[in-house]
C-alpha cells in the first residue's frame, strides 16, 4: 500500500502536521509577545514576589503587614479564598438539602415557594445578587447606632460583631472529657447501626449516646470551672474593637455565593432523590420501615450515587465563583492578585501564577470528591 | 472528571512556566547581537517595575535588531505618533472621567471638563489646529497603565502621578502640569479626628492600583497608627462607601478630595485634615520610544506656562502676535524672522501657540476654569504659581 | 310470612351516615396540599405569613421607589453611549430582528411560539417604559411597533410557513447585515460607530450572541479532538479543556484583556470588546466541548460501525452520521450554556477596558449625584431583565426537550 493510502502513516502525520502549527503558532505569538514586552518594558519572572508588597490588605486570616512581601499578600489572598469557599460548600449544602427536600414535599405552599427560589437563582447573574446584598448591608445603621442583639452581639453597617471564645486554662482537660463523650456515643450510633441491620429494635441507644455528651460538656464544664472565656466587642471611637468581627464584604460575599449555589445543589438534590425508583419505597414501607429508617438506610445511599458527580460540579463553580469578590471589596485571590499585577509591572506572572493557583484548587477539590465518589459507589453489592 | 493524567499534565505546564521565566531573556532571541536587556532576571528586592533600559534602548534599534515580520510599531523612535495622529485627524486621549475639575463626563449632555481635559484640548489645537478632535476615553486607575504601555492611546492626562517605577514602566511624563499633595477627608459627622494619629482605629477608603494606597501604608506605619483599610478598584466605589459612612475617612490626592466632594450632597459635613501625606505631581504622560512626540507634548506645556509669564491670554494672543515687538513674545507666538525653524522643528506649524492659546487660553485660565475661585472647587493656586511668583512652574526658553 | 306483615313492621328511618369527605373541591385541596400533617399545617401558616409580609412591603417599595433612576437612563441601559443621532439605526436592526423572529418561531414548530410570544410582549412593554422616559414617543411607538410587527409576521407565517433552508440563509446574511447597520461602513447616514460606544443591553446581546455563536465550532473541534484517537491531539484538546474549566471566568477576561494585546503584532490594535469576546468565547468554547462531548458518547456504536461499513472516512462520518445525531440531543444543555453566557456577560466590566454593558450601565448611573443612593431600584431593574430573558430561553428550552423526546429514545 502506498504511504500516502496508509492509514496508520496518515494518522502520524496528520499529529506531525497538527504539532508543527501548534508550534509554529505558539512561536509566532511569543515573538509578538517578546517584542511587546520589550517595547512596553513590562517584566517577566517571579523573583518580585520577594519584593516589599507596600499595600495593606483589609482583611485576613493571619497577620499581614505593608512591609510584608508580596508572596505573603498572595497567601493571605489565597486562604480568604479557601476560607470562603469551604464556609460556603458547606453552608451551600446545608441550605441545597433543605431545598431539595422542600422541593419534594407535598406542601404546595413550600413546594412551589422553594421552585420560585430556584428559579429566581438561575435566573438571575450571581454578580447582580451580590452588589444588591452588599447595597442593601451598607444601608444598615451606623456604628453609632448599632443594632444591639442579647449576648453581646452588635449589627452594623460595619459588619456583625460578636463575642469570640478563648481558650482558657481548664480548656484542655474540659476538651478530653468531651472528646470521650463523643466517642461513647459515635461507639452507640454504630451499635445502633448494627441492631437495625441485625432487625432489632435499637431502642435509645442514639439518644443515650446524645445525652452522655451533653452531660459531659455540661459537668465538665462545671467541674473544670469556665472553660472558655469570651472576648467582648468594645464600642470604642470608631469601630467596634475586640471579639469577632465579620465585615459587610464577607457577608455579602458569604450570603450571595451560598444562596445562589444552594438552588443549583438543591436541583441535584431532588434530582437525585426522585431517580429512587419508586419500589423502593414502596419495599421499604412494607417492610415497616420509618420515613427517617427509609430516608436514612434506602433513598440517600441510593440518591448519594446520583447527587455526587454534579454536586462536585457545584462545589467547583462555588470555589470559582468567589472570585467575584472585587466586586463587593473583599480581598480574596483575585482582589489581591490585581493589586499586585498593576504595581509590580509584571501581570503576565501574576496572572499565570493566579490560574495555576485556581487550576490547583479545583484539581484538588475534585480529587477529594473522586474519593468520596467512589465510596459511594462502592457500597452496592 | 479530571484524572491523574490531567494532575500531570497541569503540573508539567506549570513547571515548564516556572523553568521558561527565568531563563533566557528576552532580547537575547533577537538578531543583531543587540545588548540583552535583564528583563527576564530579577533580583530578589529589586524595585517592583524598575527594569534598568539598558541596552535596550529603542533608541538604538536597527532594521537587523528588530525580529523578522514585526512592522516598526507606531511610536517608534522615528516619530511615526505624531504623523499617525495627523492622518487620523484626531488624538486620542486617556483621561479619569469621573473626577469633577479634571476630566468629567456628564453623561446627560455627553460633553467632558476639566483641566485634563483642556489640556488634552490644547495638545490636539497644537498638533490639529482643532481643540475638538480629541477622543476622551475614560479609564480606571488601574487600566491606565497597560493602556500605556500598549500605546492605545496618544497621551494619558489623568491626575498621574509622576514616580520613577512609573516613569521605567509606563511612558516619559510630561512636565508637572499640577503640583498636588496626598491628604486625607474625615466624615464630620462621625469623627472629629483633626490629625493622622486620631484616626486610631479607623476604617478608611482607598482606590487600588495608586501611589496613594502606598503612601497611606507608609505614613500610617511611620506614625505607628492601626487602621483598617478598604480598598476598590473604582474610583465611584470607593467614595460611595465612605458617603455611605461605611469608612471613617478617605484619602487620595488633596485636588481630587476637594473636586469629589464638590459633587457630594452635603459637602459641608466633610472635611480635609490638615495634612499633606506625600508630593504627587501630576502631568501627561506618552507611551515610551517616540521622542518627537515627547517632545511636542512637554512643549505645549511649556507654551502655557510661557504664555502666563508674558501676560499672553486667549483674548490678547492674536493682538498681541501681530502688534507685539517683543522678540520673546513674537518668537513664542510664531512670527518670523524670529521664530525660523522651532516650530517646524518641532514638527509643528509656525502659530501653533497662538491656535492653542487662543482655543483653550493659557495655564492661568485654564486654571481658574476648572479648579479657580469661581468653581466649586475653588482650590488655592499654592505651589502651581509662576516661579516669578514664588511658585514652581517655570517654562525653558523657546528658541 | 305474607306482604301485608312486612308492611306493618315500623319503618324506621336509616341511620344517618357520616358526611362522606369531600375528595374534591377547594377544601379537599387545602387538607390535601397544604394541611395533611400537622407539621405541613405548621409551615404553611409560618411561610404563608412569612410571605404576605414580604409581599406587604416589596409592594409598599415598589410604589414608593425611585424609578425615575431607570426611566430617565433608559437610553443608557439599553444602548449605553451610542451616539444619539444614529439610534434610529439600533431601532432598524431591531425592526428586521423582530420580523425574523415572528417567522421563524411561526414555522419552526411549537416549542419557540411560546418565544414569539414572549418577545412581542416583551417589546411592547418596553415601548411602554420609554414612553415614560426621555427617549422620546417616537422610539417608544418604533418599539411597539416592533412587537406588533412581530405578532403580524408570527401570524402570516403560520399560514405559510418558511422552509428551514430559506430561514437558515436568511438568518446568515441578516447578521452581517446587522453589523453593518450598527457598525457603519463610514460616510453618512452609516458612520462608524466603534464598538467601544456600544453598551448597554446592546453590548450584553453582542458579547452573549458572538460568544455562544463563535465558541459552538470551537467547541466541537475540541469535542472531536478530546475523543480523538491521535494521543497528540487528544492530550492537548484535553489539556485546554480542563485547564479553561478549571479556573475562574473572570481570570481569563482578564487575561485576555491583557495578554491578548501582547500577543499580536504592535501595530495590530484590538478592541477592548473583541478582548471581552475573544476571552468569553475560549471560555465557553470548554463547556460546550464537554456539552458535545456527552453527546458524542451516547451514540450507539452501531451507528460508527454502519458508516464504516458502507465506507465513509472520518471526515464523512463525523458530519452526516455522529455530529447531527450528538448535536441535536445535546441542544437542551447548549440552551443552559447561552443562559449561563448571558449572565456571565456581567463581568466584563470587572475584568477591566472600560466595556459597560447591563450591569456596567448601571453602576455608572448610580454614580451621577443625582441619583445617589438607588441601588435597589437599579440592580431590581436589571434582575428583572435578566430574569425575563433568561426565563423565556429555559421555557423554551423545556419545551424543545419535551418535543425532542430527549432521553426517551
Amino acid at each position: 500500500m502506498p504511504p500516502w493510502r496508509d492509514i496508520g502513516v496518515l494518522r502520524v502525520v496528520a499529529q506531525l502536521v497538527a504539532l508543527a502549527l501548534v508550534l509554529l503558532a505558539g512561536a509566532w505569538l511569543m515573538s509578538n509577545l517578546v517584542d511587546n514586552m520589550r517595547q512596553t518594558r513590562l517584566t517577566f519572572g517571579f523573583g518580585f514576589l520577594n519584593s516589599t508588597a507596600g499595600f495593606d490588605i483589609g482583611e485576613s486570616l493571619f497577620a499581614y503587614s505593608a512591609t510584608d512581601t508580596y508572596l505573603r499578600a498572595f497567601l493571605v489572598g489565597l486562604a480568604n479564598t479557601l476560607m470562603v469557599s469551604l464556609v460556603g460548600i458547606v453552608l451551600a449544602t446545608i441550605l441545597g438539602l433543605i431545598t431539595g427536600i422542600a422541593r419534594l414535599s407535598r406542601n404546595w405552599l413550600v413546594n412551589k415557594m422553594a421552585a420560585g427560589y430556584v428559579e429566581l437563582m438561575r435566573n438571575t447573574p450571581l454578580l447582580v445578587q451580590l452588589v444588591l446584598i452588599y447595597a442593601v448591608l451598607i444601608q444598615l445603621p451606623s456604628v453609632a447606632n448599632s443594632i444591639s442583639l442579647p449576648g453581646s452581639i452588635f449589627l452594623n453597617q460595619r459588619g456583625l460583631s460578636f463575642p469570640r471564645p478563648v481558650p482558657e486554662q481548664g480548656f484542655t482537660p474540659w476538651l478530653l472529657i468531651v472528646l470521650v463523650a463523643v466517642a461513647l456515643a459515635v461507639a452507640a450510633h454504630v451499635l445502633a447501626g448494627r441492631r437495625e441491620e441485625a432487625g432489632r429494635d435499637p431502642g435509645h441507644l442514639r439518644l443515650a449516646g446524645l445525652a452522655v455528651v451533653v452531660a459531659a460538656a455540661i459537668g465538665g464544664a462545671l467541674a473544670v470551672g469556665g472553660p472558655i472565656g469570651f472576648d467582648l466587642p468594645q464600642q470604642q471611637r470608631f469601630n467596634f474593637v475586640g471579639g469577632l468581627t465579620i465585615s459587610p464584604e464577607l457577608t455579602a460575599l458569604l450570603v450571595g455565593l451560598v444562596v445562589y449555589t444552594a438552588a443549583f445543589i438543591g436541583e441535584v438534590v431532588r434530582g437525585g432523590i426522585q431517580a429512587v425508583r419508586r419500589g423502593q419505597l414502596e419495599a421499604a414501607a412494607s417492610i415497616g420501615l420509618t420515613d427517617m429508617q427509609t430516608l436514612r438506610m434506602i433513598v440517600l445511599p441510593q440518591a448519594l450515587r446520583i447527587i455526587v458527580p454534579p454536586l462536585t460540579s457545584q462545589y467547583l463553580n462555588l470555589a470559582k465563583n468567589s472570585s467575584l469578590a472585587i466586586a463587593v471589596g473583599f480581598a480574596d485571590l483575585f482582589s489581591v492578585s490585581r493589586t499586585m499585577a498593576n504595581q509590580t509591572g509584571n501581570p503576565i506572572s501574576v496572572i499565570l501564577l493566579v490560574m495555576a493557583t485556581y487550576l490547583l484548587i479545583s484539581l484538588v477539590t475534585s480529587l477529594l470528591m473522586n474519593i468520596y465518589n467512589r465510596r459511594v459507589q462502592v457500597l452496592e453489592r | 472528571m479530571p484524572s491523574a493524567r490531567l494532575m500531570i499534565v497541569s503540573l508539567a505546564i506549570l513547571a515548564l512556566v516556572l523553568v521558561a521565566c527565568d531563563a533566557t531573556p528576552p532580547a537575547a532571541q533577537t538578531p543583531g547581537g543587540e545588548q540583552p536587556t535583564p528583563a527576564g532576571q530579577e533580583t530578589p528586592g529589586q524595585q517592583p517595575g524598575g527594569e534598568t533600559p539598558g541596552g535596550g534602548e529603542p533608541g538604538a534599534q536597527t532594521p537587523d535588531a528588530q525580529t523578522p515580520g514585526a512592522q516598526p510599531t507606531p511610536g517608534g523612535p522615528t516619530g511615526a505618533r505624531l504623523g499617525i495622529i495627523q492622518s487620523r485627524g484626531n488624538l486620542i486621549c486617556g483621561v479619569n472621567g469621573g473626577l469633577q475639575g479634571f476630566s468629567f463626563l456628564d453623561e446627560s449632555t455627553n460633553s467632558w471638563s476639566g483641566f485634563d481635559a483642556d489640556y488634552c484640548r490644547a495638545v490636539a489645537a497644537a498638533v490639529l489646529g482643532d481643540p475638538d478632535a480629541v477622543e476622551f476615553r475614560a479609564l480606571s486607575a488601574d487600566d491606565r497603565g497597560p493602556a500605556l504601555q500598549a500605546g492605545e492611546i496618544d497621551v494619558l492626562i489623568r491626575n498621574t502621578t509622576w514616580t520613577s517605577s512609573r516613569d521605567a514602566s509606563w511612558g516619559n511624563f510630561g512636565p508637572t502640569t499640577f503640583y498636588d499633595g496626598q491628604g486625607m477627608m474625615v466624615n464630620r459627622s462621625l469623627t472629629d479626628a483633626a490629625s493622622l494619629e486620631d484616626l486610631a482605629g479607623a476604617t478608611i477608603c482607598v482606590q487600588s492600583g495608586t501611589t496613594t494606597e502606598l503612601n497611606l501604608a507608609d505614613q500610617m506605619r511611620v506614625r505607628n497608627v492601626e487602621y483598617t483599610p478598604l480598598v476598590f478598584d473604582n474610583i465611584d466605589a470607593t467614595y460611595e462607601a465612605y458617603t455611605q459612612g461605611r469608612c471613617d475617612a478617605v484619602t487620595s490626592d488633596r485636588s481630587q478630595l476637594v473636586g469629589r466632594r464638590s459633587a457630594f450632597s452635603d459637602p459641608g459635613e466633610h472635611e480635609l485634615l490638615d495634612v499633606v501625606m506625600s508630593k504627587e505631581p501630576l502631568g501627561p504622560v506618552v507611551p515610551h520610544g517616540d521622542d518627537q512626540w515627547y517632545d511636542v507634548v512637554k512643549w505645549v506645556v511649556f507654551a502655557t506656562f510661557e504664555a502666563e509669564e508674558l501676560g499672553i491670554d486667549s483674548g490678547n494672543v492674536t493682538d498681541m502676535a501681530s502688534t507685539s515687538e517683543d522678540p520673546v513674545v513674537r518668537r513664542l507666538l510664531g512670527v518670523q524672522p524670529e521664530v525660523g525653524e522651532l516650530a517646524s522643528g518641532l514638527g509643528l506649524e509656525d502659530d501653533w501657540v497662538v491656535t492653542m492659546i487662543s482655543a483653550v487660553g493659557n495655564y492661568e485660565e485654564i486654571y481658574n476654569r476648572n479648579l479657580g475661585p469661581e468653581t466649586p472647587l475653588n482650590l488655592d493656586r499654592g505651589p502651581n504659581q509662576q516661579w516669578t511668583d514664588g511658585g514652581l512652574l517655570y517654562a525653558p526658553p523657546y528658541r | 310470612m305474607s306482604g301485608g306483615e312486612l308492611a306493618d313492621l315500623p319503618r324506621m328511618p336509616p341511620a344517618p351516615e357520616p358526611p362522606p369527605i369531600r375528595k374534591i373541591g377547594w377544601q379537599a385541596w387545602l387538607r390535601q396540599n397544604l394541611f395533611n400533617s400537622w407539621l405541613s399545617g405548621l409551615l404553611t401558616v409560618v411561610v404563608g405569613v412569612a410571605l404576605v409580609c414580604l409581599a406587604i412591603l416589596s409592594i409598599q417599595w415598589v410604589i414608593n421607589a425611585r424609578w425615575e433612576v431607570v426611566t430617565q437612563n433608559l437610553r443608557l441601559f439599553l444602548m449605553g453611549q451610542y451616539p444619539i443621532e444614529h439610534a434610529w439605526r439600533v431601532w432598524l436592526t431591531l425592526a428586521i430582528l423582530s420580523v425574523l423572529a415572528g417567522v421563524t418561531a411561526a414555522s419552526s414548530g411549537g416549542p419557540t411560539r411560546a418565544l414569539a410570544t414572549w418577545l412581542a410582549a416583551g417589546q411592547a412593554m418596553l415601548g411602554l417604559l420609554m414612553l415614560a422616559s426621555p427617549m422620546g414617543v417616537v422610539a417608544a411607538l418604533a418599539t411597539i411597533a416592533n412587537g406588533v410587527a412581530l405578532w403580524i409576521a408570527f401570524l402570516l407565517a403560520l399560514r405559510r410557513p418558511i422552509a428551514g433552508r430559506t430561514l437558515g440563509i436568511v438568518w446568515l446574511v441578516y447578521v452581517p447585515v446587522a453589523l453593518i447597520l450598527l457598525h457603519g461602513l463610514g460616510g453618512t447616514p452609516l458612520e462608524v460607530v466603534p464598538a467601544r460606544f456600544w453598551g448597554g443591553l446592546l453590548l450584553t446581546f453582542l458579547l452573549s450572541i458572538s460568544g455562544i455563536v463563535l465558541s459552538f465550532p470551537v467547541g466541537v473541534l475540541l469535542a472531536l479532538g478530546r475523543r480523538s484517537d491521535m494521543r497528540l491531539i487528544s492530550g492537548m484538546s484535553t489539556a485546554f479543556i480542563e485547564i479553561v474549566r478549571g479556573v475562574p471566568l473572570i481570570t481569563i477576561l482578564f487575561m485576555a484583556s491583557i495578554l491578548l494585546p501582547l500577543f499580536l503584532p504592535g501595530d495590530l490594535r484590538i478592541d477592548a470588546v473583541l478582548r471581552a469576546i475573544g476571552g468569553i468565547t475560549i471560555f465557553s468554547a470548554a463547556y460546550v466541548a464537554e456539552n458535545v462531548r456527552g453527546g458524542l458518547q451516547a451514540i450507539p456504536s452501531g451507528q460508527i460501525e454502519a458508516a464504516n461499513a458502507i465506507g465513509l472516512n472520518a471526515f464523512q462520518r463525523n458530519v452526516h452520521i455522529v455530529l447531527p445525531q450528538a448535536l441535536r440531543s445535546v441542544i437542551p444543555a447548549n440552551v443552559g450554556l447561552f443562559i449561563s453566557l448571558l449572565k456571565d456577560t456581567t463581568l466584563v466590566f470587572i475584568a477591566g477596558g472600560g466595556l459597560l454593558e447591563l450591569l456596567g450601565v448601571g453602576r455608572s448611573v448610580l454614580a451621577q449625584p443625582a441619583f445617589l443612593g438607588a441601588h435597589l431600584e437599579v440592580y431590581v431593574f436589571i434582575s428583572v431583565v435578566f430574569f425575563v430573558l433568561c426565563y423565556a430561553m429555559s421555557q423554551a428550552s423545556y419545551r424543545l426537550e419535551a418535543a425532542m423526546g430527549v432521553g426517551t429514545r
